[in-house]
């Protein structure tokens, strides 16, 4: 078509939209130099407690974390119940699936001291740790949970992390240890076997959370996860890659090492008391060991963010869940170790069997073997972190 | 462009100021008219980008806590290039396998479905496109079922000593190439699809009539009109699968895993901003150079 006029080309668009996007690109580089420090602190982000006006509280947890009732699901028992009690609205979502991924959600407003609208969120021991390093979390008032403070499972205090037990309280704990399908294979004992022996090359999953894998391989080499050297680090870390050369271990997974060790497909592995008794009720013949060098014992922790405004809601909502009765409630839904003590006691009177399920209510014999993870600062988490992820692979 | 400049520009205008000189406002009106997609395009493709780029070139010693710094830091590229450099080439080459793969299949799927399906086409067009109204992730954790050690399928080959009494397919390689064919195989056949559909059956007879095999006719013929199909499909196929990680991350093993697998694990879990985004435009760069080569090779002007 003749063009009454100079037209707009093609070439002409492209070559000027380039031109003024590299402009842009080298000013808008220029103008955005750098990005600042996510580290906040206590007095720098001051956060104001509304509890008192607003009976309201925002409640972040993972899926499935929570009893709810046989007929019908949207009801919660053990919530409902503090609702009534309390008079406090609570906003359940379950939208924490993975750790990394929960922090690449709420990151920039926590590291900008801005509300994520959370009032309380329910991470891992490590990523608790790292946001309390970051100065993310508030400490929360002793006086207002006395329940924690009497009946905290003494393995699950003082812990690196949160020395004076006033930052991250356990939600639900559970062990990192061996399990296996009997149905494809013979009894496994130790974390050498897993590593070495040659009927289950290829068939051997480990976790790809470092901490859980990790310290369990340092405890093979009779060192303490809870105090290790970056030697011995690395002499656990070369054990495990020998592994990984060698073609023993399959993958690396996350939960999903559950359905596949029910078909088989992975004949032992390293993984979560919780998933493996869940999978044992369905099949006997799915076990989990605790290897006698010693388990790793983890909790998900609730936390109150930096600039959450219903402190002291929150307060009130985990000195209940610390009442040994509501633990046992929640307890017999979710089959974690239940972090209460007091619980077992009522939950003879709920299920006398899982009352005396060691991997709900941990005897001594398992709780003196289990160990958590030391804190590790930021370098060090990146350093370790870098070489484990070249292990497995990414 | 030239054919909008012709839409007439005063009609429904009534509320706005005195029309300005007929010729100022026909050169502005292509340009006004591209507002609404350059503005799109900028906030949400040229700004991300950027950001990137930006990120790419941070201080590598900077961290979460204390922050980053701009210092042009292009040491970034060659660092993050010599260690993973296999991971690179292993996403080149499991995606051209599965290209190849896809090729063979695809072809001749959509030449079908396009000249030969006759009453059938919708239907078989549907059953091409209808695994997508799945979730990718879930169509590929099917395939884990199918591929499982203890399935049928393993079952089967054992069976017939195609694989050796603990052979498997899980965890494989194989696995990876045929999770990454089966996903993207969609993108290469619709295209195709749509390039040989508009194929006049009356130019194969004709080269029939003037001697040529059917091979030849293929060659002649329908292979250079489908031209613009194929690449499109190719590019379409080739560029996400060179960037994916689920397939490596669900049917493979950290011996499979991709650049994208490498990526996702810089940004989320080792949290090494600058790798991660150095490695994504090195991941970008190679995609651009292997298109453009291979646009250069098709001496096509069309799709660009």
């Amino acid at each position: 078509m003749r063009s009454p006029h100079r037209s707009l080309t093609r070439r002409g668009l492209l070559t000027g939209t380039l031109g003024s996007a590299a402009l842009l690109a080298a000013g808008g580089t220029l103008a955005g130099c750098g990005t600042k420090g996510a580290q906040q602190t206590e007095a720098g982000c001051k956060s104001d407690d509304v509890s008192a006006t607003e009976k309201k509280l925002a409640f972040s947890n993972w899926p499935q974390y929570m009893d709810v009732d046989e007929k019908d699901e949207s009801k919660r028992p053990t919530l409902d119940a503090f609702i009534a009690r309390s008079g406090i609205q609570v906003t359940y979502t379950e939208d924490v699936n993975d750790n990394n991924e929960f922090f690449g959600k709420v990151q920039n407003q926590l590291a900008g001291c801005q509300s994520t609208g959370r009032d309380i969120m329910v991470l891992t021991d490590w990523m608790a740790a790292r946001m309390i390093r970051l100065g993310w979390i508030q400490k929360l008032d002793k006086a207002k949970i006395p329940n924690v403070e009497a009946n905290l499972l003494p393995s699950l205090r003082n812990r690196s992390f949160d020395s004076d037990n006033q930052l991250a309280v356990p939600w639900q704990s559970g062990l990192a240890g061996l399990a296996y399908n009997a149905k494809v294979t013979k009894e496994i004992r130790t974390v050498d076997e897993l590593l070495t022996r040659p009927d289950l090359k290829g068939k051997v999953t480990a976790l790809s959370e470092m901490r859980d894998t990790m310290g369990l391989l340092l405890q093979s080499n009779g060192h303490d996860p809870a105090n290790f050297t970056a030697a011995q680090f690395d002499d656990a870390l070369n054990k495990l890659k020998k592994a990984v050369d060698s073609k023993q271990i399959r993958k690396f997974t996350g939960n999903d090492y559950a359905p596949e060790l029910a078909k088989g497909d992975i004949a032992a592995c390293i993984g979560w008391s919780g998933d493996v008794i869940q999978l044992g009720f369905e099949d006997e013949k799915i076990k989990f060991v605790v290897p006698d060098s010693g388990v790793m014992l983890w909790s998900d922790n609730m936390l109150v963010p930096n600039k959450a405004t219903h402190k002291a809601n929150a307060e009130e909502l985990i000195n209940y869940y610390y009442e040994p009765a509501v633990a046992a409630k929640l307890a017999a839904f979710v089959n974690y170790i239940c972090p209460v003590k007091g619980a077992q006691a009522e939950m003879e009177k709920i299920d006398p069997e899982l009352a005396a399920n060691p991997l709900i209510f941990p005897d001594e014999g398992i709780l003196s073997k289990s160990k958590v993870f030391m804190a590790l600062d930021e370098k060090q988490e990146k350093e370790y972190e870098t070489k484990f992820q070249q292990v497995i692979g990414a | 462009m030239t054919a909008l400049a012709h839409v007439p520009t005063t009609s429904g205008q009534s509320a706005v100021p005195p029309p300005a000189p007929r010729r100022g406002r026909r050169r502005l009106l292509p340009y006004l008219l591209l507002l609404p997609g350059a503005a799109w395009l900028f906030l949400f493709f040229a700004l991300p980008l950027l950001q990137l780029a930006a990120a790419s070139l941070y201080d590598p010693s900077g961290s979460l806590s204390t922050g980053y710094s701009l210092t042009w830091a292009f040491g970034n590229y060659p660092d993050a290039l010599q260690a993973y450099w296999p991971h690179f080439v292993r996403s080149f080459v499991y995606s051209a396998i599965a290209l190849v793969i896809a090729l063979l299949m695809g072809y001749p799927l959509a030449y079908g479905i396009a000249q030969k399906a006759g009453r059938w086409k919708n239907l078989l067009l549907v059953c091409v496109v209808a695994p997508m109204f799945t979730s990718f992730l879930v169509r590929t954790l099917a395939w884990k079922t199918i591929l499982s050690d203890n399935g049928w399928l393993v079952g089967l080959l054992r069976d017939v000593h195609l694989l050796g009494a603990d052979g498997r397919l899980l965890a494989t390689p194989f696995a990876v190439v045929l999770g990454l064919t089966y996903n993207f195989l969609p993108f290469l056949v619709l295209p195709l699809y749509a390039s040989l559909e508009r194929l006049d059956p009356r130019l194969l007879e004709a080269a029939s009539d003037l001697y040529a095999s059917s091979w030849a006719a293929f060659r002649r013929v329908t292979l250079p009109l489908s031209m613009p199909g194929l690449i499109a499909g190719t590019l379409l196929f080739f560029i996400p699968a060179t960037g994916d990680y689920i397939n490596a991350e669900l049917l493979g093993t950290p011996n499979e895993y991709m650049i994208g697998n490498v990526i996702d694990s810089a940004f989320l879990v080792r949290l090494d901003y600058p790798q991660g985004a150095a490695l994504s435009f090195l991941l970008m760069a190679a995609i651009l150079a292997v298109v453009f080569l291979y646009l250069r090779r098709a001496g096509t002007e069309e799709v660009l």
